[in-house]
């Protein structure tokens, strides 16, 4: 029976971040919060796991903001138990930081057979911490799974790269990484929602995990991040009407050879 | 003078080394210091040359068996032995799927950082190595550096051009490094039925969304793109949701630089919208008069796809062959 920890990120809804038209600077504190889309799928692929074979399955976040909500989300969906890793000092952190956060909780949780990432994060899309934690626990790693089974000592994973699918074997403890087409997560139900509201989250802060403040954020960081704008957008936004579908479509020929794209 | 010196570039993808060698000799003449290449392998010596003629002063090469065992371990740790040995201030690498998992690991075990899927790379006036990628889903471009050495940057295939072959001699320094055995086992791979061109190389795109109702559909698109001598392509819910097709275009998927992009039933969520930014012309048909993807487009055509790209292709046959 595994017992499986995921690892989820507090990530920006990059989908509701406005510019400040001004300055150019995205706008990320008002932007709303949510579970980083990939790390569902790894939240869910454990809890497939545990259906399937028994368990445990529990989440762990760390984050600079309270975390709560998300954690009460992935209790919703299935997890057991959720660690929040909230501490302000955590603000700037990069990857080497964040998982070494991450390595130290994992070995205060204890004992575990998977642990599970989404391959990537949605805002800052670095892929980093899954292998990053995975190395700093001296554990094997398959990164982009799309497909996984598990015999009760090792996984068998089909990872999904860019030239080829490559079915990889290894031997618990070890760290998976997941791509979005390994499932598609289930929206709880109310009575899920409800239940989740009783199970346990235990929190922590720097001082439980025994780190110290200058090994986290930005003074435990290598990266920096020295400006951050929008992207310049210089189109020419012409619309093209038209009384039928073929006089669009003529107007639309024209300008296109016009413009030297096609029939060159 | 710091004792890190020298800019190196790796990756398992031979074309993707050359054009990271291309960027890196143009750091490392500015850094007054040496571009050099990395070669992992069993058997590589005979790639030296090539190396040499597109910019690499030196090539270190570990020649090991291990390396045909296809686990990640033995470029994991023959890439931190050489790096911990010879201490380069820069090190590129393919961001190939396989080369950011590498990266990630090299950096973890030097306790340095990493930049994922740099677009931009120059040095600062404190030779410090700017690295600028994209962030928030496309909705911004972000600088970074690293404080530690060496300073890892991955770099996304046709980001930079490969410099003139020129017939060259180099350093090659043979290097004999204790390698990790493979902790994982590969027991089947599976090639994936490649495009006829990689979509990255094709001047034409034409790309079908969630506006595209069957796969059989997808004949309207295809019968455009042979028009204009170009290739189809997809959004992410065609491929994951839907289950079509393999590959999109998108920030999780390929990004494109097309002189020609035409979208066709697609909204254009910004994760969309990233992988076709630099398209040098955006044509966007859509039902929904909100799109957002008109935002990004230079030639806004509102309506029904099943009617407009029809006659898109009809038109485009009639003009071109008057001409």
């Amino acid at each position: 029976m595994p017992k499986t920890i995921v690892c989820i990120k507090q990530a920006v809804d990059v989908t509701e971040i406005k510019v400040d038209s001004a300055t150019r600077q995205p706008i990320i504190v008002d932007a709303p919060r949510k579970i980083s889309e990939f790390d569902k799928n790894a939240l869910e692929e454990g809890v497939r796991l545990k259906e399937r074979l028994g368990g445990e399955v529990v989440a762990v976040t760390a984050t600079s903001e309270d975390a709560k909500m998300i954690l009460r989300e992935a209790l919703a969906m299935g997890a057991d138990k959720a660690y929040s890793i909230s501490d302000p000092s955590l603000e700037e952190s990069d990857t080497l930081a964040t998982s070494y956060v991450l390595c130290k909780a994992v070995k205060k949780i204890g004992e575990f057979d998977l642990i599970l990432c989404g391959e990537a994060s949605v805002d800052s899309y670095s892929a980093q911490v899954g292998p990053r934690l995975a190395e700093r626990l001296g554990i094997p790693q398959i990164t982009y799974v799309r497909k996984l089974s598990f015999d009760g000592e090792a996984v068998t994973a089909e990872r999904s790269l860019e030239e080829c699918y490559e079915t990889v074997k290894a031997k618990t403890p070890v760290l998976l990484t997941v791509t979005g087409e390994i499932n598609e997560p289930k929206i709880p139900s109310l009575m899920a929602i409800m239940k989740a509201s009783k199970k346990p989250i235990v929190e922590w802060n720097m001082e439980d995990l025994k780190i110290s403040k200058d090994e986290v954020g930005r003074a435990g960081s290598a990266i920096q991040v020295t400006e951050v704008l929008a992207p310049k957008v210089e189109r020419k936004s012409i619309t093209i009407n038209g009384e039928t579908p073929e006089e669009v479509a003529e107007k639309l020929a024209k300008a296109l050879i016009k413009e030297g794209v096609v029939g060159g | 003078m710091s004792e890190y010196s020298g800019v190196w570039v790796f990756s398992e993808n031979m074309d993707l080394m050359l054009e990271l060698l291309g960027k890196g000799s143009e750091l490392a003449k500015k850094l007054q210091t040496e571009p050099a290449a990395v070669l992992l392998g069993h058997n590589v010596k005979g790639k030296t040359d090539e190396l040499f003629g597109y910019g690499a002063d030196k090539v270190y090469v570990v020649d090991d068996p291990l390396f045909k065992e296809s686990g990640s371990e033995p470029y994991v740790s023959g890439l931190t032995s050489l790096a911990q040995q010879y201490k380069p201030e820069i090190l590129l690498i393919g961001s190939t799927r396989r080369g950011k998992e590498l990266a990630s690991r090299v950096a973890s075990r030097l306790k340095t950082g990493c930049v994922p899927d740099c677009t931009h790379l120059s040095i600062d006036e404190d030779r410090r190595l700017l690295m600028g990628r994209v962030v928030y889903g496309g909705n911004a471009v972000a600088t970074e550096i690293c404080r530690v050495k060496p300073q890892i940057a991955t770099v996304p295939p046709r980001v930079f051009e490969k410099l003139e072959y020129k017939e060259r001699k180099g350093e090659v320094v043979d290097v004999n490094v204790e390698l990790e055995k493979p902790r994982t086992k590969v027991v089947e791979v599976k090639e994936i039925e490649a495009a006829k061109v990689k979509i990255e190389e094709a001047e034409i795109v034409v790309a079908g969304g969630r506006g595209v109702e069957k796969k059989e559909d997808f004949k309207i698109l295809d019968e455009l793109a042979t028009i204009l001598g170009g290739q189809v392509a997809y959004t992410r819910p065609l491929c994951e949701d839907r289950k079509w097709f393999t590959d999109w275009i998108g920030l999780s998927g390929h990004a494109i630089s097309p002189s020609l992009y035409i979208g066709c039933g697609i909204s254009g969520v910004i994760q969309h919208v990233a992988g076709i930014r630099d398209s040098k012309l955006i044509v966007a048909i859509n039902k929904d008069p909100e799109a957002p993807i008109f935002e990004v487009a230079d030639y806004i055509v509102e309506g029904d796809l099943y009617e407009i790209v029809p006659a898109l292709s009809k038109a485009l046959k009639k003009l071109l062959k008057t001409r």
